[in-house]
């Protein structure tokens, strides 16, 4: 057992003891690591300001490289997070002879910074980009721009020289990294002991557990323990409330738990896999998936976010919910050494209460293979395209036999007080062929089966209004083959403008 | 470039890819001529000097994370965190403030209240003195600030606050326009009333006449970097102050009316904000005031910066309106008379409010002759949060009151809006150009901007196109619509359009420049320096500029009303000629040639046949006992207006432009994506062509927002909800356009005498975002085959849309119920 956390920052090796649980990783590098380049912008992962580069070894194995460069928002990982990672921040990108990295060259020659506060964080997003097109296969598309860029705001350039810069920067030359990469490697591998961390200070307790076991101990010891991924809801409690957290515990690098494991059955996604590393694996499976995979959130925060994670946490407006619940997911509990297997839907009893005693924890997510033939869609309807919580979210799923419809899961988030399937709505479906008299049906019942809230993202009408007209979307889009979007950022042909 | 230090090295002007560099000396005006020395002899101009395209001052510096912001600046020992503690309630009196637990929390030093303010509890901005730092008795809106801890570090600062126990007695609260209307509310400010000819009877006797109501969201700045500012006291009660602050000045004197000391012992620093936007043209001062007070009293230096959270809920915004409007025109759709008010939120102390409510009135008319004409404002007091400067400062609202008018025109008598524009633009030298305000529009080039943009990005057939696809496609519609943006230039607070500069030429021929404006991101500070390269054939590694400080140049209007480069630029020109002609003078003697004999080029300083480097000569004078440095100034002509009468002429030119946008909408959830803009802008002769065009794409955006995604949420208890970028959205990078032409209007020197003819470009390009508008209804109105008018409100979030659409087919299913085709 380790009692000091201990990472690369730069070219510098971290050694840190008594370091609080909840420190954020911002909050270190501008106060104590004198790293100011990094901005405090929101300080709740929503405007990108502090970017930060985090470098792993790939243990997803999505594809053949030996790191996967990371973009995540410094202000929403709690410094624990970092251990054992290759960090770095917008001043370790000059190269040794002090040029500047090609993507800062590409942002100052196309005039992408203008008040220059958002520009560092802008700059480590377009560093990882820059990384995965290499190797990417075929042109890089305005839309894996818009994805890689999409949580960073800027309010004064209206993007278009940063677009520019990108795509100029996407034409230059190898950066310092790429020299560096066996170094990188050596240095992570150096760092991979394979023991788990506590450290105990004044300000509360961490635990890094090595392995599932440890964290089922753990968890058995002191079930008021908080588990902490991702920390992208969690590090809010901290940031915006000031909640004050005792014990974390953190799972992000449980080898087990990040394990992500396809059968002929379906896909188990582990409590610490990210929303970026599940996404190949379940679109590969429901490619239907796919348009909503890209905007639950944005790069930076899929990267930390885990899919158990926005499961565990119970919210009525989290992404995966609808769309796993309507794929036929199940959860896989652990408490001690017994596990558990419920289905998704089963989990979410009521608001703020979940099917899981205190010293239990999501283990995995399991998504069977689809059905030959289902028709699914999964609709993300919020007030902005990209980084937005949503108004209301669906996921859709009919199976037919001999055309009449056999089952159907209409599934909503935003709708009620838990994620919630539309049982009047599936009901009236049952049975019908799947023409215009059932989705007349269908939108009468479904009006019935939620009492939306109003709030700052939407009235109860546009609720309601919106989950009968999803229904008119999905019957359009299955039944007629037309889509129906003006989301052309993720279907229309892609222009060479930019 | 191996160090952060080569920010001073600019390098040589490169130009975006939709730019051109242009021959500066072009645009030398007759009268700058005559103040030139150099006349006789032909100019070639420095590379990147004013007129032609150069990068950002400081981007090495941003693309590094070595540019500084407050937050950023070496912290001096022994500094204390500020954070403010925020009323609970929207109007309340105060019954107790418990702060016990707050002073006994781990590392509080101090916590204050109104009771440790020595001089006035008032940041007024007006001097209306109805905007106290601290609350005293009484809360007058959710997120007021009543008192500030003061520990050892931010996070303790912020983690006392949260101990705080204030007892209220609720207090009726009045939250919108529509209460405020119904309750009678008071005004901020004087209501202004604008009018010409007789517009009730020319209503009366027009042959067409629509009436009806708007409402526009207001705007939450969201620059960057919230607001933040770092106090240092020095000896004997000085006190110098880091803000973020677009109002160095005001800052100063808010400082010194809250400490009750001289102006002269306060010190305002900005180098650069991180964003402004109008956000820190008077909400920099409550911030900087309080961390001036905490370390006058502790003696300790002290920083306060506002959580994103807190800054959203302590400082105003754009002003949302509700503009009801009546207008006559004829079957040619030309306006006969117009009747409009508009009312104002203001929020709860008067702020900015009366010159923003001003402004509205002054762009109610856009581009458009109103022969009879009568404009009111009605700014509200509210009890939310004092609304204040925004990119435009009410110009915008006003503009979207006039094109409302222009789109009922167009779906009345079934014309193209475009049309209808055309036929109602100003037309210069005829008895069509007089504004409300009596003002004669002497340089109307509205109309020809918008048929050289219609023809440029094929208006007309995509329309017709459109409108085929519309017959189509049963959910998905497109819209398209091309708006123009007429907007006047100049403070219309006469006494704030002057500036000054400090120049100072160094014995290496180096020149630091020192002005009143301040850098936000606009490029103000690129377009400063290169007014000094340009009149001293400098490259850009020889000019430097400094942070903006009150102890350099005093007296200082805000950087605002697009005016920064307008008003410095000539104050710095001033400076340069001053040292300039000192300079020719002596070179003239001490070479022994006629003083228009003396020219400054790129390769050196030529004296008749011979050529001198600029720092030789620098050295030569200052050993001849020449002065080589010098103050500028300058104060814009013609400029006059008498709010009293609804008279003058408070601009001194108007900034044109046009964009065309064309969006889809998804009539089943109200969603849209803005698939192509176009915009053609007028900038004068653009002083940096690539910064320009930087501000014109920038610009659109945030405007497009403001229409679009950007929506403030209040509650029934008056608590704004949308307070963080998780709940306010402003556009992301795929709101972008998906075809983004930005175009420069050509050969287009400004008629008067600006800084080398050029035109304010910080706000008139935010307008553009209206076409986004209005192309979603234009899209919308298919729904009823373009036969009413959809009136579609802002902002156009995905719900506004569909319940606008929902209207328009409910609208068409009664059609086809009554048989009425």
């Amino acid at each position: 057992m380790r009692d000091t956390l201990r990472f690369w920052l730069g070219d510098e090796y971290i050694v840190l003891h008594d370091v609080p649980p909840t420190m954020t990783a911002l909050d270190w590098l501008r106060e104590k690591g004198g790293r100011t380049g990094t901005k405090e912008g929101c300080n709740e992962g929503d405007c990108g300001a502090c970017t930060i580069i985090v470098v792993r070894r790939n243990t997803t194995a999505n594809d053949d490289e030996d790191l996967t460069w990371q973009a995540v928002n410094a202000c929403i990982q709690f410094l624990p997070m970092l251990d054992g990672a290759q960090v770095y921040t917008v001043e370790d990108l000059r190269d040794p002879s002090g040029a500047l990295h090609p993507v800062q060259t590409a942002m100052v020659e196309q005039h992408g910074s203008q008040c220059g506060f958002c520009t560092p964080g802008f700059i480590m997003s377009m560093v990882v980009f820059r990384k995965r097109a290499e190797t990417k296969n075929g042109p890089v598309t305005d839309t894996d721009i818009d994805d890689a860029l999409a949580g960073n705001l800027c309010r004064c350039t209206g993007y278009a020289p940063i677009i520019r810069a990108m795509r100029h920067a996407l034409a230059a030359g190898p950066d310092r990294f790429d020299a560096e990469t066996a170094k990188i490697s050596e240095r992570l591998a150096t760092m991979e002991t394979g023991e788990g961390v506590v450290i105990a200070t004044d300000a509360g307790r961490l635990t890094i557990p090595a392995s599932a076991d440890e964290l089922a101990a753990t968890m058995q010891t002191d079930p008021a323990a908080r588990i902490v991924a991702g920390a992208t809801d969690v590090g809010l409690w901290v940031t915006k409330f000031g909640r004050i957290l005792p014990h974390v515990v953190f799972i992000g690098q449980i080898p087990e738990l990040r394990r992500i494991e396809a059968t002929a059955q379906g896909v188990t996604i582990g409590a610490a896999v990210t929303w970026s590393e599940a996404e190949a694996p379940l679109c590969a499976i429901q490619p239907e998936m796919r348009d909503t995979f890209r905007r639950v959130a944005a790069r930076p925060v899929r990267n930390s976010a885990t899919l158990c994670g926005n499961i565990a946490n119970g919210s009525p407006i989290g992404d995966g919910p609808p769309l796993l619940i309507a794929a036929g997911a199940e959860l896989i509990l652990r408490r001690g050494v017994q596990r558990r297997r419920i289905p998704l839907e089963a989990f979410f009893i009521n608001y703020g209460v979940q099917d899981r005693t205190p010293d239990e924890f999501v283990e995995a997510v399991f998504m069977p293979v689809p059905e030959e033939g289902v028709l699914f869609r999964g609709y993300k309807i919020s007030k902005r395209f990209d980084q937005d919580i949503s108004a209301v979210m669906a996921g859709f799923s009919l199976t037919l036999r001999d055309g009449h419809i056999h089952t159907a899961c209409l599934a909503f988030g935003g709708m009620a007080a838990i994620p919630k399937r539309a049982a009047t709505a599936e009901a009236a479906l049952v049975g019908r062929p799947w023409n215009e008299a059932a989705l007349a049906a269908a939108r009468d019942a479904v009006s019935q089966d939620f009492t939306p809230l109003s709030d700052l993202r939407a009235s109860s009408w546009y609720r309601q209004e919106v989950a009968r007209n999803l229904l008119t979307r999905f019957y359009a889009e299955t039944a007629g083959q037309t889509p129906v979007r003006v989301s052309v950022r993720t279907h229309r042909a892609e222009t060479a403008h930019v | 470039m191996s160090d952060p230090g080569d920010a001073f090295d600019l390098g040589a002007g490169m130009a975006g890819p939709s730019t051109e560099v242009i021959d500066g000396t072009k645009a030398e005006t007759k009268a700058l001529d005559a103040r030139s020395v150099s006349q006789r002899i032909s100019l070639k101009p420095v590379r990147g000097g004013a007129s032609q395209s150069l990068r950002h001052e400081s981007g090495i510096l941003h693309v590094s994370g070595a540019a500084t912001y407050i937050d950023d600046l070496p912290e001096p020992k022994g500094l204390l965190h500020l954070a403010p503690g925020l009323s609970t309630r929207a109007h309340a009196r105060i019954l107790s403030i418990d702060l016990g637990a707050v002073r006994a929390a781990s590392g509080v030093v101090l916590v204050l209240t109104t009771k440790d303010i020595p001089g006035h509890n008032d940041v007024s901005p007006v001097g209306k003195h109805d905007e106290p730092l601290l609350a005293e008795d009484i809360v007058s809106y959710h997120g007021q600030m009543i008192f500030a801890v003061v520990a050892e570090t931010r996070a303790q600062a912020r983690a006392a606050v949260r101990l705080a126990k204030i007892g209220y007695e609720d207090l009726p609260a009045i939250l919108d326009v529509a209460q405020a209307r119904a309750a009678g509310s008071e005004v901020v400010w004087r209501s202004l009333t604008m009018s010409r000819g007789d517009a009730e009877s020319a209503l009366r006797k027009a042959p067409r006449r629509v009436s009806g109501s708007l409402s526009v969201g207001g705007q939450e700045h969201f620059y960057l970097e919230g607001q933040a500012a770092m106090a240092m006291p020095g000896e004997n009660r000085e006190m110098c102050v880091w803000s973020s602050t677009q109002h160095p000045t005001e800052t100063q004197l808010m400082i010194a009316h809250v400490l009750d000391c001289p102006s002269a012992l306060v010190t305002v620093e900005v180098r650069r904000m991180g964003g402004g936007f109008g956000g820190k043209e008077t909400q920099a001062n409550g911030p900087a005031c309080l961390a001036a007070l905490a370390a006058s009293i502790t003696g300790r230096a002290t920083k306060l910066r506002l959580d994103r959270d807190d800054d959203m809920t302590i400082t105003g915004k754009r002003h949302d309106f509700v503009i009801d409007y009546n207008v006559g025109f004829d079957d040619e759709g030309r306006i006969h008379a117009v009747d409009m008010v508009l009312a104002a939120r203001c929020g709860w102390s008067a702020d900015l409010s009366g010159p923003v409510t001003d402004r509205a009135l002054f762009h109610a008319d856009n581009a458009y002759y109103y022969p009879d004409v009568r404009l009111r404002s009605e700014p509200l007091k509210t009890n939310t949060q004092s609304n204040t400067a925004y990119r435009g400062f009410g110009g915008p609202q006003g503009i979207v009151g006039a094109e409302r008018l222009i789109e009922e025109i167009a779906y009345a008598t079934g014309f193209d809006p475009l049309d209808v524009r055309l036929c109602n633009t100003y037309e210069t030298g005829t008895d069509r150009d007089l504004t409300p305000y009596h003002m004669n529009v002497e340089d109307s080039i509205a109309a020809d901007i918008m048929k050289a943009l219609a023809e440029d990005c094929g208006y007309r057939k995509r329309r017709e196109d459109i409108r085929v696809f519309n017959t189509k496609s049963r959910f998905i519609k497109r819209g398209i619509a091309l708006t123009p943006v007429k907007f006047g230039i100049a403070f219309t607070a006469t006494h704030y359009n002057q500036a000054g500069a400090l120049v100072h030429v160094y014995t290496d021929g180096s020149v630091q420049v020192n002005h009143g404006g301040c850098e936000m991101g606009q490029g103000l500070h690129t377009k400063m320096v290169q007014v000094v390269m340009r009149e001293f054939a400098l490259e850009a590694d020889r000019v430097r500029i400094t942070a903006t400080n009150t102890g350099k140049v005093p007296n200082t209007s805000a950087t605002a009303a697009s005016s920064g480069a307008d008003l410095n630029g000539m104050a710095v020109l001033d400076a340069v000629i001053k040292i300039k002609t000192r300079l020719v003078t002596f070179a003239a003697e001490h070479w022994s040639v006629p003083e228009d004999h003396i020219a400054f080029t790129p390769e050196g300083v030529q004296a008749g046949e011979t050529l001198i480097p600029f720092s030789d000569l620098i050295k030569a004078a200052y050993f001849a006992r020449i002065s080589l440095s010098s103050n500028g100034f300058y104060k814009t002509p013609k400029i006059h207006w008498n709010p009293d009468t609804g008279r003058g002429r408070p601009f001194l030119y108007f900034a044109y432009g046009a964009a065309c946008s064309e969006v889809a909408v998804d009539t089943l959830t109200g969603e849209m994506c803005i698939e192509r803009v176009d915009i053609l802008h007028d900038a004068g002769q653009s002083l940096n062509p690539a910064i320009d065009i930087g501000q014109i794409e920038g610009a659109f955006v945030q405007g497009a927002g403001w229409l679009t995604t950007e929506e403030l949420v209040w509650d029934s208890a008056g608590r704004l909800r949308t307070h963080a970028p998780s709940t306010y959205k402003i556009p992301g990078c795929s709101d972008r356009p998906r075809i983004f032409n930005v175009r420069l209007l050509d050969n287009a020197p400004n008629q008067e005498e600006t800084i080398f003819r050029s035109k304010a470009v910080g706000e008139p390009p935010f307008v553009h975002g209206l076409s986004v508008l209005h192309a979603i209804s234009d899209a919308i109105a298919s729904l009823d085959d373009y036969r009413s008018c959809p009136r579609l409100d802002a902002p156009a979030t995905p719900e506004t849309i569909l319940r606008c659409a929902e209207h328009l087919r409910s609208i068409a299913a009664d059609r086809v119920a009554t048989g009425t085709t």
